[in-house]
């Protein structure tokens, strides 16, 4: 076990992409992220990699889709606006898959919003940020061990199935300090032959490209990512139970508003009430069979979200709606308290009753 | 004895070009340079959005398709990537690299990118149709000009390596053009020079070449190129607008 140091959960993640091999990062000044850039500007250039602050969001993820272009492990890192931006971008990867890993350390929207802490953002980064069909992996940490451990996975993931790793983080877990073990990454070895490195007149050129102007050949590689993407879906789910076991109330959260449904679930279990949670670590594939099977155990769910609402839906899809689902938000920059989540605790576990 | 031949980097495919467009001939320079550096297998190049999108599928080097207006950008991470090997050109239009992707070419000009790009100005948006473009000249009809370009309702054309030879950081900018021998000679040399700038490490060139577009310009391809001299060029004159390695010798 590596030593414990006390760190932002911002400085973990760059920490992190530095120990899985990240020598590229391209990013542009956004609160409430920028200790990311500022660790790796400083880093960077003492270890021979490349920090370079882009002119913008738009041009740091095409400056990522370049060095991910020659199969090197690549990163850029922004919060909600700025990841807008980066939108289209997300989407030329997608297209010509390849791998890099963006962070997105969300704020309050929509528009400028504000620069507190939000979760806002799940549908952009599970339903597709940009145009067409398309998935990226989208993980989503709790602490600050989880923002650097993810990171390594992050990038695993990316290299293995060629596409976007996105770490779904707030502000909250981007500032807060707590104490994180960082332990040397085991960097798989996967095939890269597609990359464009020159050819050294030795192989055929290789092309990075989203372009396909015939329909079926579209097609066909749409179907052909899709088969991918079930690989994602079938291998590579994870998710926290937390006192499951004999729950009646599941709530479901995820990242910091998981944690606070922790404190509700204890006040709930010292008044009696058979509180749990599933916590979502991979947002996309989304932990649908285990909430499907909880359904049939408990009498309702509790979606605590910084959001309006959209973790929820996916929740409905996965129980198909068995029982109960409700609401537990705050938004804008506000934070659930456990007395609010267990409020809604003790209204699903009195309307399973009824 | 070969004494003309097609360039080794240049594929053998038919290009899908409009009779009378130079990109031909641009191409061709470009695939000869790379020939005559004897840099194909280190060279990745990064076409655009527009008519050249298709680039890729006539250069024999590694190729990258960029999103429109950020193969400056893409460049970027390709160069940065491995800077000592990697020998790295974009090819964009006027479109690509004026309109939509003023910024990253600015950017990518004011931090010295070692990177070489050919920009072709042909003063208008050939791969959709032939709308007005950020260099279309002054009461040129287009398509979204049709009572021809005017200044009061919509401003003047960019012309580019004026602008960029103002930025610190471009290393070397030229105008050149191909509607005629001596033309297309001298873009020659201008060409092979920013690929060896960057050879050398000397930082950001830029080479524009003034084009044309005989079919979204309603022209004979003959009468393009007679436009090219006798509107095109007297707007946007040839010659070299930054040299930081020449000004630095005349100090010296």
């Amino acid at each position: 076990m590596a030593e414990k140091v006390l760190m932002k959960g911002n400085e973990a993640i760059a920490e992190a992409a530095i120990l899985a091999g990240c020598r590229h990062y391209f990013g542009y000044p956004i609160t409430p992220q920028t200790e990311i850039a500022a660790y790796m500007a400083k880093k960077m250039p003492k270890i021979g990699g490349c920090f370079l602050q882009a002119e913008s969001e738009v041009a740091a993820i095409n400056m990522v889709y370049g060095v991910a272009g020659t199969g090197k492990r690549v990163m850029t890192s922004s919060s909600s606006p700025g990841i807008s931006l980066k939108a289209e971008g997300l989407s030329y990867m997608a297209g010509s898959d390849l791998p890099c890993l963006v962070v997105n350390i969300q704020r309050g929207g929509p528009g400028l919003g504000g620069i507190q802490p939000s979760q806002a953002d799940y549908f952009q980064a599970t339903k597709g940020c940009g145009h067409g069909d398309y998935r990226m992996i989208v993980l989503a940490p709790s602490s600050v061990q989880e923002m650097a451990s993810l990171t390594i996975k992050g990038f695993d993931l990316a290299d293995k199935y060629r596409m976007t790793s996105m770490i779904l983080a707030d502000g909250t877990l981007g500032q807060m300090m707590e104490p994180v073990s960082l332990e040397e990454a085991v960097i798989n070895d996967y095939d890269k032959s597609w990359a464009v490195t020159g050819t050294e007149m030795k192989r055929k050129k290789n092309l990075i490209n989203s372009l396909s102007l015939v329909p079926e050949e579209l097609e066909k590689l749409n179907f052909e990512r899709y088969e991918k993407y079930k690989l994602v879906e079938e291998n590579e789910v994870m998710y926290e139970e937390y006192m499951m076991d004999d729950a009646e109330v599941c709530v479901c959260a995820f990242g910091i508003t998981a944690r606070i449904a922790k404190n509700a679930i204890a006040m709930a279990r010292a008044q009696g009430i058979k509180a749990g949670l599933i916590r979502p670590i991979t947002l996309w594939p989304f932990p649908e069979k285990v909430l499907e099977e909880a359904a049939d155990k408990v009498k309702g769910f509790v979606c605590v979200e910084m959001s309006m609402g959209q973790m929820i839906e996916d929740v409905k899809l996965a129980t198909k709606c068995k029982k109960p689902v409700s609401l537990c938000n705050r938004v804008g920059g506000m934070i659930p308290s456990p007395e609010q989540v267990l409020e809604k605790i003790i209204d699903a576990d009195k309307g399973g009753n009824e | 004895m070969v004494v003309f031949d097609k360039p080794k980097s240049l594929a053998d495919v038919p290009l899908h070009y409009c009779p009378g467009c130079t990109h031909g001939i641009i191409h061709r320079l470009v695939a000869e340079t790379i020939d005559e550096l004897g840099i194909e297998g280190r060279t990745i190049g990064v076409a655009p959005v527009g008519c050249s999108v298709l680039a890729y599928n006539y250069f024999n080097c590694d190729m990258v398709e960029a999103a429109h207006g950020r193969a400056p950008a893409v460049a970027t991470g390709l160069k940065r990537s491995d800077p000592e090997k990697h020998v790295v050109f974009t090819y964009q239009g006027d479109g690509d690299l004026a309109s939509i992707g003023m910024a990253e070419t600015v950017h990518a000009a004011a931090r010295n990118e070692n990177i070489t790009i050919i920009f072709v100005n042909n003063a208008i948006y050939g791969m959709t149709g032939g709308q007005m473009a950020p260099t279309s000249l002054p009461g040129q009809v287009t398509q979204t000009s049709p009572y021809g370009r005017d200044t009061n309702h919509c401003g003047f054309p960019v012309k580019v390596s004026e602008m960029l030879s103002q930025l610190d950081g471009a290393g070397y900018i030229e105008r050149v053009a191909v509607n005629n021998v001596k033309n297309v000679r001298n873009a020659k040399k201008a060409i092979k020079k920013a690929f060896q700038n960057q050879l050398d490490g000397k930082g950001f060139s830029l080479i524009e070449v003034v084009s044309t577009c005989p079919t979204n310009w309603g022209m004979t391809p003959v009468d393009a190129l007679k436009w090219v001299e006798e509107k095109m060029i007297p707007y946007y004159p040839l010659g070299v607008y930054k040299d930081r390695d020449a000004e630095s010798k005349e100090e010296a």
